[in-house]
């Protein structure tokens, strides 16, 4: 069964179809990148899929359960949890605290315990710290735990936006543009870690992303969206080398 | 009979919370700011009337212009000292920053007129109007208060709509960093925005206290928030919402004045804002805005 | 390292207040304070309990409230109402009044909750003028009140105290604008801080909880927090609530330390919201320790300042405005920046020396 399956998915904004008829499958383990030029609707298929928006039509199965409709809450506790392409951390709060706040379903110990300060809570708490220093250690971000997450350098911002996705354990990770303002060598080494997190986790992801050596470095297969339509999908080295895709990035 | 009395003067009360929207909504739209102190800046230009007619003596409507003049440069000063430093701070601070002027206003009136109630003469000396043979009686202020609530709604959209710096400003209002690059100066267009507002602020004082003639350092205060909530509902930001929401805040206020309760009549007004509020988040008038992800 | 930092900012939290207390009451037993001061003490209390609360609502969740007294006024009058109701059935001062409180405090709290439900969709100033709103509403709807008791139960009127119609021996409660009369002194300074140091309790140990990274992160992001499942409007209506619940608790206290308890604009109006909100932003937002400083200093100074009577409250303002200019501009913070930047490179060379 495929962990992501989607059918026909549509949603129109004032007359203009954001996305038409999307569909896309992705199998477990997979990792897939959604590409296209700018405007083409791709962080409109992250916001339908997270229940941001409400598609017009179509349906959403994950890992088997029909999700379409749901709101975003319920869809993180179905399993799919996501980055934002204008990072959006919780940046008066320290780099440990974003992970904590993520976890906080699997660890739900009551507020009257909170605030009794029960053993539960003792228990639990030291029970995340060591959860979150472990997200944190993946992504070389355990020695800056007590940072306030706005004073990172904006490569961990990003990555900190992956721990932080990642620790409400997801079957299902989206990643909107996660090399976007990053130079070379931070692009390669976030590479390495999205492979890591793949493995070590045996992620599902679905990318968008713009840096096409990324694209072509890491992704198995791609949709590629144009005009809110899907022009073409299939296996990496297919897509990128369609004579319509580099047309439609790069025009006539 | 009285209840159409009861409508005429509710429009009229509803006229003066009207003009003195239109100073919260324009500050609002142009600054994006909560300018707390605006009804204290009607106590002044009220203050102003009395001292002008009633102590030295001079024609109400000289005293009128005078407060104009006053509120005018208050204002501005205002703007000038306490709020520009703040441009690009968080809104909060502002607001606090507006409630401390506002203390301020009403601690000098209080150190300089003293907290006793002053009685206003009435800056309109017009006859009472008559009407369905002597049945019904409108007040001449009444009357007067709507004729300026009409002269300056038109006034100001048209000045907002034919002249440049109407045009400023609702470019600022629209989107302050496109405006700057625009080579719009927007410190000089908010100020004047605050120049109109604090203006129409002495107008309505006087009007406000042609009606209700007891005048004291807190006069400005309660009329000020309802005023505030007459923007907020009508949509804060629009000019014709300030209108719409001024007239039934004041028509509503007097209505339940007249039927139900007086003291329960501020409860009635604000209740309806959160109905209103509850079913459009932003006003009758006001923009959808949509967050974007 | 950091947790026991935390551990250790909250510590020093609650021996400054206790600290204060033993301070004050050494002070009382010597005689060394003047009654007007002593008058004061109480106050103090009530008023930091607001702060820190209304600090859970702006500091922490992120949403302006301009109508905690409102939530204030619904402690001090519910409270007020049971401990003269239940004079004859509870004779113990101290046990009606321990009631009263968790009567006034859950009252506030629910009423957080009902009115929080509506309300918190709406944001920013939409939500300021809303809450206000509702302030005014509660003490417009009190002060038009009036209960009664007797042997068959009670009596309600929105007119005067006769169409209560009350029985042979009945006792008006509730006399509309007059308000409650009569109800015994029993909030003293011991109570205050005891009740003070509760509320400081609750509003830390939420913070630094699960709940409290939650309701923090909807604040710094809602998106965001929705996305990683966090239900937004549950800890935003737990927030709102147990701030308005802390509220009620200092109702009851301002309830039970005056003769007289009617709801005035100046008591419960607006003003009074405003006034505490002025408290939480000059204390710092999110910062717990600053509302407890800064109500103290701000119920004493316009007291210290009778000297100069007539020119108290204008003091008042002048230094409100100044310390928003000097807290706030852009300009002063870069400045302010500058100096430390430059205080902190005069010290380095000092300590490679040592």
């Amino acid at each position: 069964m495929a962990m992501l399956d989607v059918k026909g998915l549509s949603i129109s904004f004032g007359g203009l179809r954001a996305v038409d008829d999307f569909s896309v499958t992705i199998e477990k383990g997979q990792l897939y990148g959604l590409i296209g030029p700018n405007g083409a609707g791709k962080t409109t298929v992250f916001n339908l899929l997270t229940g941001v928006y409400k598609p017009d039509t179509g349906t959403i199965l994950l890992d088997g359960d029909n999700i379409t409709g749901k709101n975003t809450i319920e869809i993180n506790k179905e399993g799919i949890a996501r980055t934002f392409q204008n990072i959006r951390l919780f940046k008066d709060m320290s780099v440990l605290d974003n992970v904590k706040a993520a976890l906080h379903q699997h660890y739900p110990y009551s507020t009257v315990e909170g605030i009794l300060r029960l053993p539960r809570y003792f228990k639990q708490e030291k029970a995340m710290d060591e959860r979150a220093m472990e997200l944190l250690k993946v992504f070389d971000l355990d020695n800056e735990r007590y940072y306030k997450a706005s004073n990172l350098p904006y490569g961990k911002q990003r990555k900190l936006e992956i721990a932080r996705a990642l620790a409400t354990e997801p079957k299902l990770l989206l990643l909107d543009e996660p090399a976007a303002g990053m130079n070379p060598n931070e692009t390669a080494e976030l590479m390495e870690t999205i492979r890591f997190v793949r493995s070590e986790f045996d992620m599902t992801i679905l990318l968008i992303e713009h840096d096409m050596k990324l694209v072509a470095g890491i992704c198995e297969r791609l949709t590629v969206l144009n005009f809110g339509q899907i022009l073409t999908e299939g296996e990496t080295s297919e897509v990128l080398n369609d004579k319509r895709v580099i047309t439609a990035y790069l025009g006539e | 009979m009285s209840f159409l009395t009861y409508l005429i003067n509710g429009i009229s009360l509803g006229s003066i919370y009207a003009i003195i929207a239109l100073g919260y909504t324009m500050v609002y739209g142009i600054a994006r700011m909560l300018n707390f102190a605006h009804g204290d800046i009607i106590m002044v230009g009220a203050f102003a009337v009395f001292t002008a007619v009633s102590t030295l003596g001079m024609p109400p409507f000289i005293g009128l212009i005078a407060a104009i003049a006053i509120c005018t440069a208050l204002g501005l000063t205002i703007e000038f000292v306490a709020y520009r430093p703040l441009r690009g701070a968080t809104s909060l601070a502002v607001l606090i920053t507006a409630i401390g002027v506002s203390y301020l206003l009403q601690n000098l009136a209080l150190l300089i007129f003293g907290s006793n109630t002053r009685q206003f003469t009435s800056i309109v000396t017009l006859p009472n109007l008559k009407l369905a043979g002597g049945k019904m009686t409108v007040s001449s202020v009444t009357i007067v208060t709507i004729v300026c609530c009409i002269v300056i709604m038109i006034a100001l959209t048209s000045f907002i709509n034919h002249t440049k710096t109407g045009q400023a400003m609702l470019a600022v209002s629209e989107d302050r960093g496109a405006a700057t690059l625009m080579g719009i100066n927007v410190n000089r267009t908010i100020a004047v925005t605050f120049a109109i507002g604090s203006a129409l602020a002495a107008v309505a004082g006087a009007l406000l206290c042609s009606m209700y003639p007891s005048l004291t350092p807190y006069t400005g205060s309660m009329p000020g928030i309802k005023a505030f909530t007459a923007a907020v509902f009508g949509g804060i930001g629009s000019i014709p919402g300030a209108l719409i929401g001024g007239l039934i805040l004041g028509v509503v206020e007097n209505l339940s004045k007249a039927y139900i309760s007086s003291q329960l009549s501020d409860a009635i007004v604000f209740s309806l804002l959160i109905i209103i509020l509850l079913v459009r988040p932003t006003g009758i008038l006001g923009k959808k805005i949509q967050e974007k992800v | 390292m950091e947790k026991k930092k935390e551990r250790m900012r909250c510590a020093v939290t609650y021996a400054m207040v206790i600290l204060f207390y033993i301070i004050a009451e050494g002070l009382i037993m010597t005689g060394h304070i003047s009654s007007l001061m002593k008058g004061l003490l109480v106050p103090v209390c009530y008023y930091a309990i607001l702060a820190v609360s209304l600090n859970l609502t702006v500091g922490i969740l992120g949403e302006l409230s301009l109508g905690h007294a409102g939530f204030m006024c619904i402690g001090a009058f519910s409270g007020a109402f049971f401990t003269q109701c239940t004079e004859n059935a509870i004779p113990s001062v101290g046990l009606r009044f321990f009631l009263a409180l968790v009567i006034g405090s859950a009252l506030a709290g629910l009423f957080g909750l009902l009115i929080g439900i509506p309300v918190l969709r709406l944001k920013g100033d939409y939500l300021a003028i809303v809450t206000l709103a509702f302030g005014e509403i509660i003490k417009n709807l009190i002060n038009v009140l009036y209960v009664g008791m007797d042997s068959a139960g009670f009596h309600f009127s929105t007119k005067d105290t006769t169409s209560l119609k009350l029985a042979e021996g009945g006792k008006v409660i509730i006399k509309g604008a007059q308000g409650i009369t009569g109800t015994p002194r029993a909030a003293t300074f011991t109570v205050g801080i005891i009740l003070l140091l509760i509320t400081l309790v609750i509003v830390l140990n939420l913070i630094y909880s699960r709940a409290g990274r939650a309701i923090m992160a909807i604040r710094d992001n809602r998106i965001a927090a929705e996305s990683i499942g966090i239900d937004v409007t549950k800890f935003k209506l737990l927030a709102f609530s147990i701030s308005a619940a802390l509220a009620g608790t200092a109702g009851v206290l301002y309830g039970h330390s005056l003769s007289t308890l009617a709801a005035t604009s100046k008591t419960f109006g607006y003003n009074m919201s405003i006034m505490i909100l002025v408290y939480v932003v000059l204390g710092g937002l999110g910062n717990i320790r600053g509302s407890l400083i800064s109500a103290a200093i701000l119920t004493v100074l316009p007291e210290l300042l009778r000297g100069f009577e007539d020119y108290r409250m204008l003091i008042y303002s002048l230094v409100l405005i100044l310390l928003m200019l000097f807290n706030s501009s852009p300009k002063a913070v870069e400045f302010r920046g500058m100096l430390i930047e430059r205080i902190r490179r005069a010290k380095k060379p000092a300590k490679e020396e040592t």
